[in-house]
């Protein structure tokens, strides 16, 4: 099948490359910028320097003030701190509201917590299109809840919630609202002076750093515990000494994705959009999951009925591209992805999904390759599929 | 990515035999959209020799769904029916190499998918599921079919169990039906007659005693180790650790012989749940 030996990499969502800039601003503290940036002399003030520096760049990307920004190690320990931070700072209160959509690094902690710290959790379900019902929302949230969590872009569908909304109904109720927003910092304008959100997870990875950097945005005036105890570092919110270059790293990767929003939300969108009607003329039967108007620029999850998509996938990557799948198989377990049951998807095109996700250094001639070698794929498995022949 | 054999790509990057055949006189299916994997079989059988043919699919499944049929239809064509009606899910996970234990169920299908099309050209009508027996009802899997797969495979865990038949993996809420089966299953297989009564009490105390005093120091001498992490009525909740961690055979081997000294010192309907 491999023609030409091509690599097209569509799953950004998951992790996406490390820029150029990025790894070019991180080599010196690879070498001779090794001081820690808390001791009393040189070697180490001048690091702590390039810190507040990377710092700045994160807060301005969010529009936040630069001692609101906690680096983590990752999205999920942002999420973890944020969630259990909050709870443990917040008293008697023994409700917490989060979605049925959201990625497990808080879906399965506010799964922890009823489990085994006894809190009452309330998931709330989606539409078909994946959207939440902001009244159902309010309705929810009750004197007893301490905490709301949700997230701000689907990382399977690329559907947006509108956590401008979402914050300003928690408000309201008096309760604190935090969101995951790991798949929607740097892709989409977030502008935290006008986004009532108390908490904000992201990660680097997903923002052209190394793995093994996150930040967690936390408004002032938030109650929230440490995460890890120690020393004084991050204003004592988080111990540890500081990883020094991938938080230089991911300085530079906020400052480049301040630069590059623009071009994402337009050349990358029109990718998309040429890759995703390019798809749906060219193959009868295949669906738009998730929100096909509110939804990240970069993504694409499209449901190919009657094949399954772990199938799709290994046929895909014999042809050197990268995509992933909320298909049952790819995962190991034996169900459709929980966004798309919670959507509930059509097991017709819910095992048959793949999703597709672009970034900025994806080029013209990476979709137009990938516009040629998808259709005769799933042409080649509809012809095995016993349902798609019965549908002729 | 899953470790697939060079085989089970082989099959699935070039499916053997697949579409259908216009005058097959056996043709099965087993399967559903909803379950995620589905498989058609049309078998051409000389009714004069007796012998199949000719033999074609089609699938909607993963890379192992789609291999696991291509290997059925290249190891039935020529057969006799007699000899293709002894094909295990096993001998086509052979055929393959092996598949992750994970996709077993592909296999199982295919041997299903087999067994449907013989008995569609012998005549027989092949059995609906009864509601009122299907245990698994995210997979519409049947009483039958696990207590089958217990037999055949000496599945001694819901686990495995899942592995080769699918039941237990979506809401999870069948369980502990499966588990009410394995216990019937295992229990049968070890000692039909009724175990003294004994509170949880005491149960919980000779389990603990049995695991100290004779199974933990007989592990400890090949390198591995026991924990017990809770007894809930006659399921044991045990952390294992082989010598041989990782070999998923000497695994299941360890799993076994805890388990058995367990029934036989305590009783013979505990079951033993590995967590991790």
């Amino acid at each position: 099948m491999m023609t030409e030996n091509k690599q097209v990499y569509l799953d950004n969502n998951a992790t996406c490359m490390v820029s150029p800039g990025v790894r070019e601003a991180m080599m010196p503290f690879f070498g001779e910028l090794y001081g820690n940036p808390s001791s009393m002399h040189n070697f180490g003030g001048q690091v702590a320097t390039h810190l507040k520096e990377a710092r700045e760049r994160v807060a301005a990307l969010l529009n936040a003030s630069p001692d609101e920004i906690v680096f983590t190690s990752c999205g999920t320990e942002a999420d973890n701190h944020a969630i259990r931070g909050v709870l443990e700072a917040s008293g008697e209160k023994r409700h917490i509201v989060t979605t049925k959509v959201e990625h497990p690094a808080v879906l399965n902690v506010f799964r922890f917590l009823a489990k085994k710290k006894g809190y009452r959790v309330t998931e709330l379900g989606v539409s078909k299109q994946g959207d939440l019902d902001l009244d159902e929302l309010r309705a929810s949230l009750t004197p007893d809840t301490a905490l709301l969590s949700v997230m701000a872009a689907n990382n399977e569908t690329g559907t947006l919630f509108p956590i401008d909304e979402i914050g300003a109904i928690a408000r309201e109720a008096g309760v604190i609202f935090h969101t995951d927003a790991v798949q929607a910092v740097g892709k989409i304008p977030l502008d935290l002076k006008k986004i009532p959100c108390d908490l904000l997870s992201l990660s680097g990875h997903k923002l052209h750093t190394p793995k093994g950097i996150g930040a967690l945005y936390i408004r002032k005036g938030t109650r929230i515990s440490p995460f890890m105890i120690g020393g004084h570092q991050e204003n004592g919110r988080r111990a540890g000494t500081e990883n020094v270059p991938y938080i230089i790293g991911l300085g530079k990767a906020c400052e480049e994705a301040m630069n590059d929003i623009f071009e994402e939300n337009n050349r990358v969108r029109k990718l998309r959009d040429k890759l995703e009607e390019g798809l749906i003329s060219a193959i009868r039967h295949t669906h738009i999951n998730g929100n096909p108007r509110w939804r990240l620029p970069n993504t694409t999850n499209l449901g190919f009925e009657f094949i399954e998509g772990e199938a799709i996938l290994l046929h895909l990557s014999a042809a050197g591209i990268a995509a992933s799948s909320g298909s049952a198989c790819t995962s190991g377990s034996l169900e459709p992805s929980h966004v798309l049951m919670a959507m509930e998807t059509p097991f017709s095109y819910a095992h048959g999904s793949v999703r597709f996700s672009l970034s900025k250094f994806t080029s013209e001639e990476e979709i137009d390759y990938t516009l040629k070698v998808v259709p005769p794929i799933i042409q080649k498995l509809r012809e095995m599929s016993p349902f798609y022949d019965a549908s002729k | 990515m899953w470790d697939y054999t060079k085989s089970v790509m082989d099959h699935f990057s070039n499916p053997r035999n697949v579409g259908k055949i216009e005058n097959a006189n056996g043709v099965g299916e087993v399967g559903s959209l909803a379950c995620g994997d589905a498989l058609k079989l049309y078998l051409k059988i000389n009714p004069e020799t007796g012998k199949i043919d000719d033999a074609r699919f089609q699938t909607f499944g993963c890379a192992s769904a789609i291999a696991s049929a291509s290997a059925l239809t290249e190891m039935v064509k020529g057969m006799s029916l007699e000899d293709a009606m002894k094909i295990t899910n096993d001998d086509i996970a052979r055929f393959l190499g092996g598949l992750p234990e994970q996709k077993m169920h592909c296999s199982v299908m295919g041997k299903e998918a087999l067994e449907a099309a013989i008995a569609n050209f012998r005549g027989e009508k092949v059995e609906e599921h009864k509601e009122a027996e299907v245990v698994c009802k995210c997979f519409w899997v049947d009483e039958e079919k696990i207590r089958h797969q217990i037999r055949e495979h000496k599945l001694t865990t819901v686990e495995e169990i899942t592995h080769y038949t699918k039941a237990g993996g979506g809401c999870g809420g069948c369980i502990p039906d499966i588990k009410r089966i394995l216990a019937e299953e295992t229990g049968k297989a070890s000692e039909p007659k009724e175990p003294p009564a004994m509170t949880n009490l005491q149960r919980i105390k000779l389990v603990t005693a049995t695991i100290e005093n004779k199974i933990a120091p007989a592990l400890r001498n090949d390198g591995g180790d026991i924990e017990l992490v809770d007894v809930d009525g006659l399921d044991v909740y045990v952390k294992l650790r082989g010598a041989c961690a990782g070999c998923p055979g000497a695994k299941a081997t360890l799993h076994n012989i805890v388990q058995e000294t367990l029934r036989k010192d305590v009783d013979p309907k505990i079951t033993i749940i590995e967590v991790k």
